[in-house]
């Protein structure tokens, strides 16, 4: 019996004695597996400049979040390896234009952890998605640089540039001019202020494009990947079909119904929806854990208001995307959010109180 | 001329009737922490603080002239509850290791002479004179009252035993 | 879960990947020999403690009665075996804290001598207040674990007018498989049991819920209730904690039970299919609840199975009964989610223990826990509808009556929040220390009140009694004075003026 001397038994705990085991660092490493299909399609596309500035950010994200850690005197190899500012620097690159140039991705990196985390105490306690406030600085901050596309050349065509280049172009001077191109929201809203109309100017159709081959953000082009990824999230638990869904939903309806009243002046659904980050920020922007609400019924509110500005600001504001901006306004109506739609608890009505007992006879 | 002098006299009068307004509606009528704070209190006037019933300590918290932790009969949790309130700085340094007390009667000195009784701020101990007297536990907030009066020393305060109904988990520890 | 289902995150509660059941729930089912002693504990259900009716020294039979209920809400406690009464006092109780309650020890003679039982041989030809009576002198509570006397339950359901008996064989917690035990062996008891109840209660019909992972239990469930119309078997999905009443009875009724009042408002009334098995033992055999099939399992158990023990057995006894291949690293009264940690293995087992699990430290181990990531995984499996992260962060706070808007009460601490949180957060301890700083201080709120009113009825009475002296003292003043008066003034009839 002496296999029970009471000095073998640790401390008690409370309960449960059981648990799945789970960590951050594997929720994390979920998204990012999700997130890599994309991403690597988008490097196939833009060459290499785009993998080039990928890890420049990253590894931006990483020394920023190490150096709050390092002057908080917190443990910095730990909290490194849940693998958040890993992912809030994968995701910053992927939103960037593809060709910028590597400070570009330092000081977006620095910022996204730095400003946009660590400020307001790491990990679990922003309340604005860091990748985005990283690029809405950036965006007001270089306009010209953050709106330099690249058409999508690939990574062994015949113009594309090779390694060596590649580091020319990243490190080195601007793009040039031969390899720039215009993006559809970018377009249409130039013209428009130029007073010409959609029809005119997409009198060929639209460029949109399902396979991704058109000129966008690093990883924001390959629309079906990034669904498949976010489809792949939602059957390993991690993310549910609430925001993506009212999020798409609230780009869709408005444009589809501003289109029909409208086509000269207005973008049809499609448009807006394979455009412009919408399906990466409906997928993996917008439904990033910390900043957005946690019931279901607070996300497709959170998701349609993401939708909802997005629209508003491509088509009236003065910005030809808004998915950061939307975003961001919608992280900060999070906590209002999460205060006014809680979960029904049982045994109670939507305001809390006991239910009336209903008998059975 | 006119329109700016009709605008600011406007402006000023909204104001100052928004000012009016507020001053009624969230008026406070005495000093409603004071009165808080006394309810939270024991409320049996014992006097151990050295002050003049609860009433008068719950004042001098306010005031800042007495410490969170005046009231010994409420022990560590009133001290907690009123630091809480106040938003004060605790220092449980005299109450740490004192749990909630209640006096005791050692039956086989006690002599009966009923003074306790006299002393009991809230009639917790019974008995009569000649008979040996008993403490109600509900009733007694181990003020101490009664053992200054015994002339035996028969009476002591032992600390509440905890019993599995009262026990609670500690707060752990987060992240 | 289909796909549509997992799309949406599912429904309330978790799946435990591997809930243990197997191997020990096949095993056949061990009578455990008698040990040297047993400590029988007053207070094994909710309510007053029994009072003891036997004194140190006395010889006691199985079966007899050695405490007796006290009040309305109680429940008697009987020798589960012959010998000799030892010791009447604290011994340690099956809880974290390590803190003693009283019990009554009885050194075993071995011989096992029974107390003449008398069974009835048609309870259901008995006033329904007899079976009420009998269940109660049999001492049987719910064994499910809510340990609620069920003489008083089934009183508030004849009240109240229930219809429909809920019988709970869900025992969704991992590790443990004693209902299922029951069910699968002793199943026409459990029936029967269920018929005497639904006579004490008025019943009309009643739903015996099984968790669809014991397909034995109800196929052996199924046979035994065949020629009973009422009584109808219902499989439900294997999820935690569909054992508890309030998500059983949603499941099986499709209503919800209002917070804070009992299902019996609904008209339902839970039991516990063991419940049952008990009651059709003490009606028909007479025999008071003394001893119960305990699931003994584990990692670091030898022989893990279904044992039927006495009340009051030391854990350390049925440990050794079933072997222990390793230390373990916690001994846990109950299941896995929801079972009290013991602080050793001196201590008994009660009426409601339906398992004792002896745990490796890779059983239990879980990473440091880390910062909340608001991923609300603990809000889609809360199966009460709360928001776990949220409470947590106002209990961390300190802020307590914050945490208390949020429903706190209504939290069932069935542990789903922390075992699905990533951050391996101690939600589950948070909440019990919310919920015990509330208690306390609602306690101390009690007590202020009455010792108020205790010093104002003194005060009021020094008052009384001095105004009292006063008057007296002042009317005697002026007896006096007239006395002094008229003895001044033999003649006189005039005052002046």
């Amino acid at each position: 019996m002496n296999m029970l001397a009471s000095s073998a038994l640790p401390s008690v705990a409370a309960s449960p004695h059981a648990g799945q085991l789970g960590s951050v660092s594997h929720v994390m490493l979920k998204v990012m597996l999700a997130l890599a299909p994309a991403t690597a399609c988008g490097f196939w596309y833009f060459g290499w400049p785009a993998f080039n500035l990928w890890l420049v950010t990253v590894l931006a994200a990483l020394a920023g979040e190490a150096l709050c850690l390092r002057l908080m005197a917190k443990p910095v190899v730990p909290t490194l390896l849940d693998g958040s500012a890993l992912l809030t620097g994968w995701l910053l690159a992927v939103s960037l234009p593809p060709w910028a140039p590597w400070w570009l991705g330092v000081i977006g990196g620095l910022f996204a952890t730095v400003i946009g985390k660590q400020v307001f105490g790491g990990i679990g306690c922003n309340l604005f998605n860091p990748a985005m406030v990283a690029r809405v600085a950036l965006l007001v901050s270089f306009p010209v640089v953050m709106t330099g596309w690249v058409a999508p050349i690939g990574l062994t065509g015949a113009q594309a540039p090779g390694w060596l280049e590649s580091l020319q172009l990243t490190f080195g001077g601007s793009v040039p001019d031969a390899y720039t191109s215009a993006s559809l929201l970018g377009q249409a809203k130039t013209e428009l202020s130029r007073g010409v109309s959609l029809l005119q100017t997409f009198a060929n159709g639209l460029p949109v494009s399902w396979s991704g081959m058109r000129p966008g953000s690093l990883g924001e082009t390959a629309v079906l990947l990034i669904a498949a990824g976010g489809i792949a999230m939602m059957l390993m638990g991690l993310i549910t079909w609430h925001i993506p869904v009212s999020m798409l939903l609230a780009i869709a309806i408005p444009a589809a119904i501003g289109h029909a009243v409208n086509p000269a002046r207005y973008l049809d659904a499609g448009a807006h929806v394979l455009s412009g980050g919408a399906m990466l920020g409906a997928f993996f922007i917008a439904t990033d854990y910390v900043t957005s609400p946690s019931s279901r019924g607070g996300q497709l509110v959170f998701g349609a208001g993401c939708g909802l500005l997005t629209w508003v600001i491509r088509t009236y504001g003065g910005y030809p995307e808004g998915v950061a901006f939307a975003v961001l306004l919608m992280n900060a109506l999070t906590p209002v959010i999460d205060r006014a739609i809680k979960p029904r608890v049982y045994g109670r009505n939507w305001r809390g109180q006991p239910i009336a007992p209903r008998k059975e006879n | 001329m006119l329109v700016p002098v009709v605008i600011l006299t406007l402006l000023g009068l909204m104001l100052g009737l928004m000012l009016g307004y507020a001053a009624r509606v969230f008026a406070v009528e005495g000093n409603e922490v004071a009165a808080e704070i006394a309810a939270m209190m024991p409320g049996t006037n014992c006097g151990q603080c050295g002050l003049a019933g609860c009433g008068a300590a719950a004042d001098a918290l306010v005031a800042g002239a007495a410490p969170a932790t005046v009231c010994p009969g409420g022990g560590a949790p009133l001290a907690q509850a009123i630091a809480a309130k106040l938003g004060l700085t605790l220092d449980l340094g005299g109450l740490a290791d004192q749990g909630p007390k209640i006096a005791e009667v050692q039956e086989d000195i006690c002599i009966g002479c009923a003074r306790c009784l006299k002393g009991c701020p809230t009639d917790a101990i019974v008995g009569a004179s000649k008979q040996i007297h008993g403490v109600l536990h509900q009733a007694c907030t181990g003020c101490g009252a009664c053992v200054t009066e015994c002339p035996t020393g028969a009476i002591g305060l032992r600390p509440l035993p905890q019993t599995l109904q009262d026990w609670n988990w500690a707060s752990p520890s987060f992240a | 879960m289909g796909i549509l289902e997992r799309l949406n995150g599912g429904r309330w509660g978790v799946h435990p990947h591997d809930d243990h059941k197997r191997p020990a729930a096949d095993t056949p089912l061990r009578v455990m020999p008698l040990p040297a002693k047993l400590c029988v504990p007053l207070l094994q259900h909710v309510g007053a403690p029994a009072k003891p009716v036997v004194a140190v020294g006395d010889s006691v039979l199985r079966g007899q009665l050695i405490a007796a209920a006290q009040g309305a809400v109680s429940a008697p406690v009987h020798a589960p075996s012959s010998g000799v009464v030892t010791a009447i006092g604290p011994v340690t109780a099956p809880h974290p804290s390590g803190l003693p309650f009283d019990a009554i020890t009885i050194t075993l003679d071995g011989e096992d001598r029974a107390l003449e039982a008398a069974g009835v041989d048609d309870p259901l030809a008995l006033e329904p207040a007899e079976v009420t009576r009998r269940i109660a002198d049999a001492g049987i509570v719910g064994l499910g674990g809510a340990t609620f006397p069920s003489a008083p339950k089934a009183q508030l359901g004849r009240k109240l007018e229930v219809q429909t008996l809920v019988i709970n064989g869900g025992e969704c917690e991992p590790y443990l498989s004693s209902d299922d035990s029951v069910m699968r062996h002793r199943a026409d008891d459990v029936i029967d049991g269920v018929r005497i109840l639904m006579h004490a209660v008025g019943a009309r019909t009643a739903l015996v819920g099984i968790e669809d992972n014991k397909p034995e239990a109800i196929a052996a469930m199924r046979e035994a209730a065949r020629a009973f119309a009422a009584i109808r078997i219902c499989p439900v999905p294997a999820r935690y904690p569909m054992g508890s009443d309030r998500q059983l009875v949603e499941v099986l009724t499709g209503k919800q039970v209002p917070a804070g009042a009992r299902t019996a408002s609904i008209g339902v009334l839970v039991n516990n299919v063991s419940t049952c098995a008990a009651i059709h033992r003490a009606l028909r055999h007479g025999e008071a609840l003394y001893r119960r099939i305990v699931t003994v399992n584990g990692g670091a158990v030898a022989a893990p199975g279904n044992v039927l023990a006495p009340v009051g057995v030391l854990v350390e006894d049925l440990l050794a009964f079933v072997g222990l291949k390793e230390a373990p690293a916690r001994l846990v009264m109950g299941g896995p989610m929801m079972g009290l940690a013991l602080p050793h293995a001196q201590v008994p087992t009660v009426k409601a223990c339906g398992g004792v699990l002896a745990l490796t430290a890779a059983e239990i181990a879980r990473p440091a826990p880390s910062a909340c990531i608001r991923c609300g995984s603990c809000v889609k499996a809360c199966p009460m509808g709360l928001q776990p992260l949220e409470i947590a962060a106002r209990v961390r706070a300190g802020d307590y009556d914050g945490a208390a808007s949020l429903q706190l009460d209504d939290c069932l601490a069935c542990g789903c929040c922390a075992y699905v949180c990533p951050s391996n957060l101690p939600l589950v301890q948070s909440f019990q220390h919310a919920k015990g700083t509330l208690w306390a201080r609602a306690q101390q709120k009690k007590r202020n009140a009455l010792t108020r009113e205790l010093a104002d009825a003194r005060r009021e009475r020094l008052e009384r009694d001095a105004r009292e002296r006063a008057e007296a003292a002042a009317k005697r003043k002026a007896a006096r004075a007239a006395q002094q008066a008229s003895a001044a003034a033999p003649g006189g009839q005039e005052m002046p003026s």
